[in-house]
């Protein structure tokens, strides 16, 4: 099954790092120049997306308009979701994935180098494309990052350019799906078996069939949006025999699923970190397996819970109602698994566990939001509220850009050699935590008490919590800097890292190589029979 | 109705959580929805804090057995850690039955409140919603009586960009309509929303009401509110509709039944005077047939 040896050959010929700038990151097929790649450009995107954000809490300090016009503040929300989900999270876990994947399964590199190569440097031209429509005549899209018709038809020149964007994210996020599918499935090192992969390893598997399963749909329904605009079709006119609703079914058949993209990277993520600081294994294995695909399984079937007020048939409603409180099974079961491994443990503090300490909370306190939210009356109060802009951002923020922020913690020795400041990263850390509550918990009460979402201005009794939002997010933006700074400074220098940074409790294959990793790690492949603690210990034997 | 003074037990566990400053008691600190003004939206409302405090319940035992593990197997305090408690079939199953059967607890209020909501049978008013960008058009069927509704002059001025209007000035800034929708209190009345350009979403919250309103299609809601519920209500749309998305507000005057009725005739009355009169007696109102979309009914 893993059969990895002439591969691995043909890359032990050249052990030294391409020569010159361009030779070594433009044209680079190994997977941890490419894996650097994704998540400097992650890292880019966050900032500017993080700009945007700025922009829309200083415009909603106080009610009246301060500063942006009504359609640019519109632009804002949209390109500030798009660049976040696009530009920041998923390369973010591409990239994750591209560097530790062929480490933790003790392969040499990706399956699919050149696609590799071709999938990083897709992004680019795709962002440039996006953020260059806020240069065209009529500003940039402003209908919403679902680009819900009609209004959507009614952006100007963006409207293809933005189009165009998502189909070459779409292929980047396929190439790469493909890439991780085939690595995984064929390159672990022998003994690997599917039930003693890491857990981060485990939900990059299942987050790929995700991918594949839903890019396709979106660039689907964004096609049908550009032949209804430019080449008289009219699968969203209601004047045509068409139905506006049904894109926001197709939508959201893809937009469901991705969102369990961006957060099951996150839960293997989370995997790692715990059990590394809790000084023994992660609690239910298996349990967690079943449980990720589980969550998988139902993102397919529970995307109508964005649509309880379109105006459904009530079994509808009623199916969607309850196959979403249905995923808070799995979901529990995650959280339990994660609390009990600390349970009995050894449990230190450490910066990539403070994430994810952070995270476990956190989280958890976004999934009650969206049990809340899965309750379709209820939901009529909520939807298109601040109390859904606050349930997302605690799902994704708090979730996926922590764990994210965690991994980097986490691995960050293992890629550069160098310790970095635990002080400054404690800093990183502390500041966040704090600052992140502040910005999004009142945005809980601003959704109760009336507040809709996408609103460039709101009448006077929600001036004080918004306040209180709008300082929050200037405190967390402005701690976001560290953390360029701390990593520019380990890249640099700093005390020289162990092989196994994190002490003998951390397991995985990638702790067993010395830190820096070398360019071409697992020129040979391990053998697992010497790795005993490299795999979760009642998973051994498992399937063979 | 968004100026209601908060729960004090809410306040004390949110200010809890947050550890802010103690909330003062300036009523614009909101911190929940509004039980509203009919029994539907009260079902709604109890629905949602029910929800609240399962999870409420919930967030104690979890976040207690979480901070217990940390603090207790602290590495700090010599905590070694138990390399065989890696499993456990009986907890593991308890911890996945237990949330199934919270769950169904939940699902059933939900479901009969659900049902609820989808039976606008027996009504006695038809209101047809019209949204607009940015407006909506509110049609009283069969009586040819139609209001159009924008956003009042005053804060139409105050939110422009460099106004120099303080918004604090403003009487229910961005809330406030020229002409606001009039309907009886202690009837059941039907609304048919639906839109002309793009889609909206016609939001009362004390009506506990948010229904999208899109072209070529009609939704359907309903609402009775209690009789003794006179007064004004003000919503929002809720869909993004473009540019001013956030300048289409919805003002509810509920009259009495009685009013309502005598009202209902001065507008038809002052529709039957020729288009030339005067028409000082009759609320302004549009008569031109703008407001009705090339609609059809919805097939589901």
């Amino acid at each position: 099954m893993a059969n990895t040896a002439h591969s691995a050959a043909d890359h032990s010929e050249h052990e030294h790092k391409p020569h010159g700038f361009w030779n070594r990151w433009l044209t680079t097929t190994n997977h941890k120049d490419i894996g650097t790649l994704y998540l400097v450009f992650s890292c880019i995107m966050f900032f500017i997306g993080g700009s945007f954000a700025m922009l829309i809490r200083a415009e909603l300090f106080k009610p009246g308009l301060q500063f942006l016009d009504p359609a640019l503040f519109n632009t804002m929300t949209t390109m500030h979701a798009l660049v976040m989900i696009f530009g920041a999270v998923m390369p973010a876990f591409v990239g994750l994935a591209n560097w530790m994947i062929p480490m933790q399964i003790g392969a040499p590199d990706m399956a699919l180098p050149r696609m590799n190569n071709f999938s990083f440097w897709i992004l680019p031209f795709a962002f440039t494309l996006l953020l260059s429509t806020l240069f065209v005549p009529g500003g940039g899209p402003a209908g919403g990052w679902t680009m819900y018709p009609p209004l959507s038809l009614q952006t100007g020149s963006a409207l293809p350019l933005m189009i165009f964007a998502i189909h070459l994210m779409g292929a980047s996020s396929i190439l790469g799906a493909i890439n991780v599918i085939v690595t995984i499935m064929n390159m672990r090192a022998p003994g690997m078996t599917l039930l003693r992969m890491p857990l981060f390893v485990w939900t990059w598997l299942i987050t790929a069939y995700l991918l594949i399963a839903a890019m396709p749909v979106l660039a689907g329904a964004v096609t049908m949006l550009l032949t209804d605009h430019f080449f008289g079709t009219s699968f969203f006119n209601a004047a045509g025999g068409g139905d506006p609703v049904m894109f926001q079914h197709i939508f959201w058949f893809f937009g469901h699923p991705e969102v369990y993209i961006m957060i099951l990277p996150a839960f293997g993520i989370v995997s790692e970190i715990i059990p590394t600081f809790s000084g023994k294994p992660l609690f239910g294995y298996d349990a967690m397996v079943y449980a990720t695909a589980s969550i998988a399984f139902l993102s397919f079937i529970v995307w109508a819970h964005h649509m309880f007020t379109v105006g459904m048939p009530l079994s509808s409603e009623l199916f969607f109602m309850l196959s979403t409180m249905l995923i808070s099974i799995p979901t529990g079961v995650k959280v339990f698994n994660w609390s009990t491994t600390m349970w009995r443990g050894s449990v230190s503090f450490e910066p990539p566990m403070l994430w994810a300490l952070a995270f476990l909370f956190l989280f958890t306190i976004g999934g009650f939001s969206g049990l809340m939210l899965a309750i379709a009356p209820a939901d009529f109060q909520y939807q298109d509220t601040y109390f859904v802009v606050a349930h997302f951002h605690y799902v994704l923020v708090t979730g996926a850009i922590f764990a994210i922020m965690g991994a980097v913690y986490y691995w960050l020795p293992k890629w550069t050699g160098h310790m970095y400041s635990m002080k400054l990263a404690k800093w990183h850390f502390w500041l966040s935590a704090v600052f992140v509550n502040v910005l999004f918990f009142p945005q809980h009460f601003l959704g109760l008490a009336g507040m809709p979402r996408r609103v460039p201005d709101y009448a006077v009794q929600f001036t004080d919590w918004n306040m209180v939002s709008s300082i929050g997010g200037f405190g967390f933006g402005l701690a976001q800097f560290l953390f360029p700074y701390l990593i520019w400074q380990c890249a640099r220098g700093g005390a020289q890292a162990t092989s196994k940074v994190w002490g003998e409790s951390a397991h995985g294959l990638e702790w067993e190589l010395p830190s820096p990793a070398p360019y071409h790690s697992w020129a040979e492949a391990p053998s697992m029979a010497t790795l005993d603690h490299g795999v979760p210990v009642h998973g051994a034997g498992a399937d063979h | 109705m968004m100026t209601k003074i908060p729960r004090l037990l809410t306040a004390a566990l949110v200010a809890g959580v947050l550890s802010l400053a103690a909330p003062c008691a300036h009523a614009a600190w909101t911190l929940n929805m509004t039980p509203g003004i009919s029994a539907m939206s009260r079902e709604i409302y109890a629905l949602h804090m029910l929800m609240f405090w399962w999870c409420v319940g919930i967030a104690i035992v979890v976040f207690a057995f979480m901070i217990y593990s940390m603090v207790h197997f602290r590495k700090s305090k010599g905590a070694v850690a138990d390399q065989h408690f890696l499993h456990s079939n009986r907890i593991e199953i308890i911890w996945t039955l237990v949330p199934v059967l919270i769950l169904i607890s939940m699902a059933v209020p939900a479901a009969r409140v659900l049902v609820q909501t989808e039976d606008p049978v027996a009504t006695e008013l038809s209101i047809r919603v019209t949204g607009y960008q940015w407006k909506w058009g509110y049609e009283y069927m069969d009586t040819g009586v139609t209001i159009l509704s924008t956003l009042s002059r005053d804060s139409n001025q105050a939110r422009q960009l460099g106004s120099g209007i303080d918004p604090n000035t403003v009487p229910n800034y961005l809330l406030s309509v020229d002409h606001p929708l009039v309907v009886p209190a202690g009837v059941k009345v039907r609304v048919l929303i639906t839109a002309q350009d793009v889609i909206h979403s016609w939001w009362v919250p004390a009506l506990a009401i948010k229904k999208d309103a899109i072209p070529g299609f009609i939704n359907e809601a309903w609402f009775n509110i209690d009789a003794d519920k006179t007064g004004t209500y003000r919503g929002q749309c809720a869909e993004l509709c473009g540019r001013d998305h956030g300048f289409m507000p919805i003002v509810l005057e509920v009259k009495s039944k009685a009013d309502f009725d005598q009202w209902l005739k001065q507008q038809r009355d002052a529709l039957k005077q020729p288009p030339d009169a005067t028409t000082e007696t009759s609320t302004p109102t549009t008569t031109s047939q703008a407001g009705s979309p090339n609609a059809r009914p919805s097939a589901g």
